[in-house]
């Protein structure tokens, strides 16, 4: 039991301690310039890095947006839990987008040769573009929307940049569905949406859930982009508001905010994909 | 009713680079109704590929297989097959994979009709207490019960066994074996099995059909098999023509089928290959049937 524990408790934690050990040490921190009489004339910040913030002066200027998460003192100055359900629903909607456009295309590049020597060639060509690059385009799109142009184009980039893995691992996992399968389909003569349903979609889901959960990671790197650039409120449009008005410690919060949030979206689907794996 | 199933002229043949394989040549068999038919061969000689293009999975290239008076044209429920792996879908319990069937066949019955059906097939082979297991909780042996148990279940015309326990260790063998015959003398339907098993063949069999060593198998030898119903595996073993038909058939399989299938005029465009290489090629050709 002792060494189980060291593998998932003590092990990380050093790791943890060791980062923030360094952080601390390579950060600025404020020193006074005093004249002959001992006066401070005025304040600068000395250091490896004199701009980034030590570990303790994040948490100092942190703690009023982790210890009160839910509070909303305007529209960029809410708590930092209340920022992430924004953020959280604006994902929710885009890579449900995505899941519903990708699956049927992965099916599609699946089931057809024709289909895969069409598509193929521009999905390769699609899919490296970054969601910096639709961002400006889904904006364009959406110009007529008005006030919601903003969170259309936030919701057609996230779509468009999360549902490759969705689409190639669907594609991947029907066309590694056994023969067997299939011959059993065909002796019984299953209608095509039996064929479809009791064993296309069950015989793929592993891996779809692969391209569900590599999706979800995409979808939420993307937001932060979205965010950053619409000047949305979530993680995102904080970050980059904290940025323009120079509170830095509020960036390092963000950051750590989006990674957690990000390292627990993909546990959870790990944990559903681990269940349908299983089968 | 004789010659209830026909196959007539029936060939496959391959495209290659090097010019069409011939695996199957000119396959000509009837069986009468009721009959219990082994196919017996070299593996890779090409029986599978008799028994897939029966089963429908593989469209012959020349002749033509009729059952029950209609000529066949692809795959459907009125013929059960039973595949060497069970073929059973594994995110489905025994019974749902059985029901899988059951639905396309009696889709007129009711629900709780046909969940009779697919419980009393089931049942029959043994496994009353593992109907809402999945594959994965099964045996190797029992998972050959629920796929034995789809087929007849469907009630088709006609039963379809490709090596159905050659993946299986010989004591499970013998068991489904049992199992086999016990569920075919209650259901008397036609059948035809693939087997490179020469007791199991014996056992179970009224004809063992020899086919010769491919390319271009063709039917070799028939051996009626008349040791009295139903029957016992000591009755059988027991029985004093046991051992010659043996005898005959492992005589077969170790010299005549060679000789016939070297004496086979060989496909013009194999000619000029080594006969290691012409031989491996039915057996490439075969494996999607047989994935083990």
């Amino acid at each position: 039991m002792r060494s189980f524990k060291l593998d998932w408790l003590i092990l990380p934690l050093l790791g943890i301690l060791l980062v923030l050990g360094g952080w601390q040490a390579v950060s600025g921190r404020k020193a006074a310039r005093k004249d002959a009489e001992g006066k401070v004339v005025s304040e600068e910040r000395v250091g490896l890095i004199p701009a980034l913030p030590s570990v303790v002066e994040t948490w100092q200027a942190s703690r009023i947006y982790i210890l009160e998460p839910f509070a909303k003192r305007g529209e960029m100055d809410q708590g930092i839990a209340r920022f992430t359900w924004y953020s959280l629903l604006l994902v929710a909607k885009g890579y449900g987008l995505a899941l519903l456009i990708g699956t049927p295309i992965g099916f599609l590049l699946g089931l057809s040769k024709v289909f895969t020597k069409t598509f193929d060639p521009i999905i390769q060509i699609l899919r490296p573009v970054s969601p910096l690059a639709w961002l400006p385009l889904g904006l364009v799109l959406f110009l007529d929307a008005g006030k919601e142009a903003g969170t259309l184009g936030a919701l057609f980039t996230i779509a468009i940049c999360s549902m490759w893995p969705t689409v190639l691992n669907t594609a991947v996992g029907v066309r590694a569905i056994p023969q067997d399968y299939l011959n059993v389909a065909r002796v019984l003569k299953l209608s095509r949406t039996k064929t479809l349903f009791k064993v296309l979609i069950p015989a793929t889901l592993p891996y779809m859930f692969t391209g569900f959960r590599l999706s979800l990671g995409i979808a939420w790197l993307v937001i932060v982009a979205a965010e950053m650039l619409t000047g949305r409120p979530g993680v995102g449009g904080f970050l980059w508001q904290e940025y323009n008005a120079l509170v830095y410690e509020h960036i390092i919060l963000s950051i750590i905010t989006i990674g957690l949030v990000g390292f627990i979206l993909d546990r959870l689907m790990s944990l559903i994909e681990a269940r349908f794996k299983s089968i | 009713m004789s010659d209830y199933c026909q196959l007539s002229g029936l060939t496959k043949t391959y495209p290659t680079p090097r010019g069409p394989a011939v695996i199957v040549k000119d396959f000509n068999l009837n069986i009468r109704k009721g009959e219990f038919i082994s196919l017996i061969g070299h593996s890779g000689c090409g029986k599978s590929t008799v028994l897939s293009m029966l089963a429908g999975l593989s469209e012959p290239s020349g002749g033509g297989i009729i059952l029950a008076g209609k000529e066949l044209a692809g795959p459907g429920p009125d013929r059960g097959v039973v595949f060497q792996s069970p073929c059973l879908l594994p995110w489905m319990t025994a019974f749902e994979n059985v029901m899988l069937g059951v639905d396309q066949v009696f889709f007129t019955a009711s629900r709780e009709e046909r969940a009779q059906i697919a419980t009393y097939y089931l049942t029959v082979v043994g496994l009353g207490d593992s109907l809402h297991k999945r594959p994965s909780e099964l045996s190797q042996g029992m998972r050959q019960r629920v796929g034995i148990a789809r087929a007849f279940a469907l009630k088709p015309k006609m039963l379809l066994l490709d090596e159905p326990f050659g993946m299986l260790d010989s004591l499970t063998r013998y068991e489904l074996q049992q199992v086999l015959i016990e569920l075919w003398r209650r259901n008397r339907i036609t059948a035809l099995m693939v087997t490179h098993d020469v007791d199991e063949a014996l056992f179970l069999s009224d004809r063992i059909v020899c086919m010769t060593d491919g390319p271009a198998a063709e039917v070799g030898e028939v051996i009626e098999v008349d040791f009295p119903r139903p029957r016992e595996r000591k009755a059988v073993m027991e029985h004093p023509d046991y051992y010659k038909l043996r005898e005959e058939l492992i005589q077969f399989l170790e010299v005549r089928a060679h000789r016939k299938g070297t004496a086979a005029p060989p496909p013009p465009s194999a000619s000029a290959s080594p006969p290691a290489v012409r031989r491996r090629a039915p057996a490439d050709i075969e494996a999607p049937m047989n994935p083990a």
